[in-house]
């Protein structure tokens, strides 16, 4: 229970008290706003669009996975520096082989229907669930072949090939872990369990008002101690970022995370003392702007052309003009966010329009009549408005050198279909996460095979390197920490030699959250935690 | 005057239903294939937000959808959902169309209504004043602020009226229709939502205020000029009556008709006030469906809403006969 700000010892009346906090501003007037919600110990955070289902077994869009990893949990956790910790499972063990982990399994662990969860719900979720409807199971889990369940709690899985990248892919918000009694034998993808979750974390889910809110209350059968702090999570569906950002000052909301308001807004928020602006809480997500290539493009296909364009980015300035230094420059793509895999080491191209002209000079492109050697069409998604900035930025830092940048802006899905359908751009600019392992996130877009048209978020670029595919393949059932490592020191400096993809910046996105509370970073996974641990201060 | 007395117009409606029912299947059909002109589908808008998909599982979703259906049966499928009122089930949303709609549908419905009655009435009020002060004082500051509002774009308003009335004065929440951490019941609640609803339907009114106050304003002078209001001015009736009594009655006939085809453009206008005001309405889930290309339910919204458009105008041809006796219903 959290108690609120007022004091006995205080002869100010709350509603007084209330109005010179500056998250009480608006709500001092009526009995609105967050007075009634710290009483009773309810918080109320956003989350950004809608989710379309409560269950991220099946789909694994941001806003799901923020509310399904309230509400069920996964084998494991892990703390800042992505090492697993304990969460469905006490223990684990890698065989020296590589090929098995056996999972030790929590006692006393019950499914929000009071059934006690068992290693045959992790079999039926790993085999049933996740390997044949989870968007990635298919291919991080790829090399299980089984799960033994030789008792109620050990879970073996049995591996075709060493997995190392696996035990980076078991949270509760990627791998979730089903009540195997609620979906066997069902209609899996219609189950009613989807909207209304069956888990076996902190809350429980209640109610999901479409368009407005979704109400989480406290799980009392929780086995974490003293876990959850609060009585209630409301899950707000606040549509537009400076709507989101109205909603804090009025104290509507308590918290909200993966950048929820825009980005020339942060600062104000990191001033006020009302508010708690915390920068971690993306490390197990680590999504990267890279400005893949398409070297279908006769004037891309030469690498010279793409070291050019390397030295005409200021990406210095872009940090402030596009970030509003919310980001992190790459030196290539892993991000020093990732220590395990990262390494300064690798050819790097700082900005030197001069050089960048030299190079496009020695490739054969005289500038025309108005200054330009050739253009390029940029299509970036319709996500935030930083994109939007960003073209505009390269398209000026181009022109210096006479690339005529032409901007395309395009909802997702019809950016997908002309990126990954049809192939039908020169430069494109998107999101990717690398997640905690290199393996599962950027070994897709530097690997040949993995290449594969009408697929998303994949090769695209038409790279093909034998040299690449060989160190990717070792990398990825490399049972070896050390040898892994110097596999990946490997791929990043041919990936900065070669340049299919050009690296911009890990760009950072802020969770902001009412002065008066606590742990709502509590881990690299940001808003995504379990949130057992999330409560009001005082 | 004695009201003209006649029969129900049977066989107006009857004419009017049938056009209205072949109206909403070439809305239908016609929405069927533009949309299916937006590049990219619904597997592709859900793999794009998952961040990462396999082909399989692509596959898995188009047939789900039934997107691996030639074009032409999935348009037959869908109309003959449509005939069956079995809008069918949203693999995008997880939920049944009709359960999605019809639970969107009271709150766009409330902020619409709010929002016209808003407009109607302060275009009555305002346009009868300015007309009646006409190139006085009145009537610029109300032609000078109408015109100012008309030229304003509805969602910055919104965002400055979030600005203003909530974030700085505090009279209003910033968004959302009723404060989801009261737990309010009862009257406690209907008070709520009335709160919550004040900033939305002002925002969503302002450019139609604007428009009906000009109208009102220019039909008013028209009929302030004829001679049966000098008649009436001259027999000693106060001008307020006048006003509203005798010359509004006439004036109004254009506002009733340009609010009738209006309706439709509330429904459009709801996207974007719902979106700043996050209002739980029709409007933005319309919204959401386009950008995730759920084409089976932002057809059936479209639908529902040309529907909605139709009996509007049904309703505003039968208000015509009610206000003016002397049209005729054909």
């Amino acid at each position: 229970m959290t108690k609120t700000p007022t004091s006995s010892t205080f002869a100010m009346s709350r509603r007084a008290l209330l109005l010179a906090s500056g998250a009480g501003l608006a709500a001092s007037v009526l009995p609105f706003g967050p007075l009634k919600a710290q009483q009773s110990g309810t918080l109320a955070m956003c989350v950004t669009p809608e989710p379309n289902a409560m269950c991220a077994a099946f789909n694994t869009a941001s806003p799901v996975t923020v509310v399904s990893g309230k509400m069920l949990e996964g084998l494991l956790s892990y703390d800042f520096d992505v090492s697993p910790t304990p969460a469905l499972a006490t223990a684990w063990e890698v065989a020296e082989d590589g090929l098995s982990i056996t999972f030790t399994l929590r006692e006393g662990v019950m499914w929000h229907d009071g059934q006690p969860f068992t290693s045959a719900d992790v079999q039926y979720s790993i085999m049933e669930i996740l390997k044949q409807h989870h968007p990635r199971g298919r291919s991080t889990l790829a090399s299980v072949t089984a799960v033994e369940t030789p008792d109620a709690h050990t879970a073996i899985l049995r591996l075709s090939q060493p997995a190392p990248a696996l035990m980076y892919a078991l949270s509760g918000w990627e791998s979730p872990m089903l009540p195997k009694h609620v979906y066997e034998g069902t209609d899996v993808l219609q189950n009613p369990a989807n909207n209304a979750p069956v888990g076996t974390g902190p809350f429980v889910f209640q109610t999901w008002e479409r368009g407005s809110h979704i109400i989480l209350t406290a799980n009392p059968n929780y086995w974490g101690e003293g876990e959850p702090k609060l009585e209630r999570l409301v899950i707000r569906i606040i549509t537009d970022p400076s709507a989101r950002a109205a909603a804090l000052d009025a104290g509507e909301l308590h918290l909200a995370g993966d950048g929820p308001i825009p980005v020339n807004q942060v600062q104000r928020f990191m001033d006020s003392p009302d508010f708690q602006v915390d920068t971690r809480g993306t490390e197990m997500n680590n999504s990267l702007d890279m400005i893949h290539t398409n070297l279908r493009n006769e004037h891309l296909a030469k690498l010279e052309v793409r070291q050019a364009l390397m030295h005409a980015m200021n990406r210095e300035a872009m940090l402030s003009v596009v970030y509003y230094g919310l980001a992190e420059l790459l030196t290539g793509p892993i991000p020093e966010t990732l220590p395990n895999f990262y390494t300064a080491d690798v050819p790097s191209y700082d900005y030197n329009p001069d050089r960048a002209n030299e190079l496009l000079d020695a490739a054969g492109y005289a500038r025309g009549a108005d200054g330009m050697r050739f253009s390029l069409r940029l299509i970036a998604p319709t996500v935030g408005d930083t994109y939007d900035r960003m073209g505009q930025f390269l398209k000026q830092n181009f022109r210096d050198v006479g690339v005529d940048l032409e901007l395309i802006s395009a909802d997702i899905p019809t950016f997908i279909r002309s990126v990954f359908g049809e192939y039908d751009y020169d430069l494109t600019l998107y999101p990717g996460s690398v997640t905690a392992d290199p393996t599962i996130g950027l070994q897709r877009f530097w690997w040949s095979k993995a290449a594969s048209q009408g697929t998303p978020f994949v090769n695209s670029t038409g790279y093909e390197s034998a040299e690449m595919d060989q160190i990717l393949e070792e990398a990825s059932v490399e049972p070896d920490p050390e040898a892994r490592r110097d596999l990946f020191v490997r791929f990043q400096q041919l990936a900065m030699t070669d340049l299919p993809i050009l690296p911009v910046a890990r760009p950072i996105y802020v969770t902001i959250a009412a002065a008066n509370v606590e742990n709502f970073v509590p881990g690299p996974d940001g808003i995504r935690a379990p949130y057992g641990s999330l409560a009001f201060t005082g | 005057m004695k009201p003209i007395r006649r029969r129900f117009p049977w066989a107006f409606l009857a004419k009017r239903v049938a056009y209205g029912a072949l109206a909403m299947l070439v809305i239908a059909i016609i929405n069927f294939f533009l949309l299916k002109l937006a590049p990219g589908d619904a597997a592709e808008a859900l793999a794009g937000q998952a961040g990462t998909a396999d082909p399989v599982y692509i596959a898995q979703l188009r047939a789900q959808f039934g997107l691996d259906q030639p074009l032409l049966s999935q348009l037959w499928a869908f109309v003959v959902r449509l005939a069956t009122l079995d809008l069918g089930y949203s693999y995008v949303f997880n939920e049944r169309v009709s359960v999605l709609i019809f639970s969107r549908m009271p709150a766009t419905l409330m902020l619409m209504g709010a929002a016209i009655v808003i407009a109607v009435i302060g275009g009555i009020v305002f346009g009868v004043t300015a007309a009646r002060y006409a190139n006085r004082w009145p009537d610029r500051v109300i032609s000078f602020v109408a015109l100012l509002l008309y030229g304003t774009p509805p969602y910055w308003i919104g965002l400055m009226m979030i600005l203003i009335f909530a974030v700085t004065l505090g009279w209003t929440p910033t968004s959302g229709m009723e404060n989801v951490l009261a737990f309010n019941t009862g009257w406690d609640r209907v008070v709520d939502i009335a709160h919550h609803l004040i900033l939305p339907a002002l925002a969503q009114s302002i450019f139609y205020l604007a428009i009906y106050i000009r109208l009102v304003r220019a039909g008013m002078l028209e009929v302030l000029s004829l001679d049966f209001i000098r008649v009436a001015r001259a027999k000693g009736i106060s001008e307020r009556r006048l006003s509203y009594r005798h010359a509004l009655r006439n004036a109004v006939l254009p506002l009733v008709t340009v609010v009738g085809t209006n309706v439709g453009n509330f429904l459009g206008g709801a996207v974007l006030t719902e979106t700043v005001f996050s209002w739980p309405g029709v409007g933005r889930l319309m919204f959401d469906a386009m950008f995730q290309r759920d084409l089976n339910l932002l057809l059936s919204i479209l639908v529902l809403s040309s529907f909605f458009v139709i009996v509007a105008n049904l309703v505003v041809d039968l208000l015509y006969a009610i206000i003016n006796p002397t049209v005729e219903l054909k």
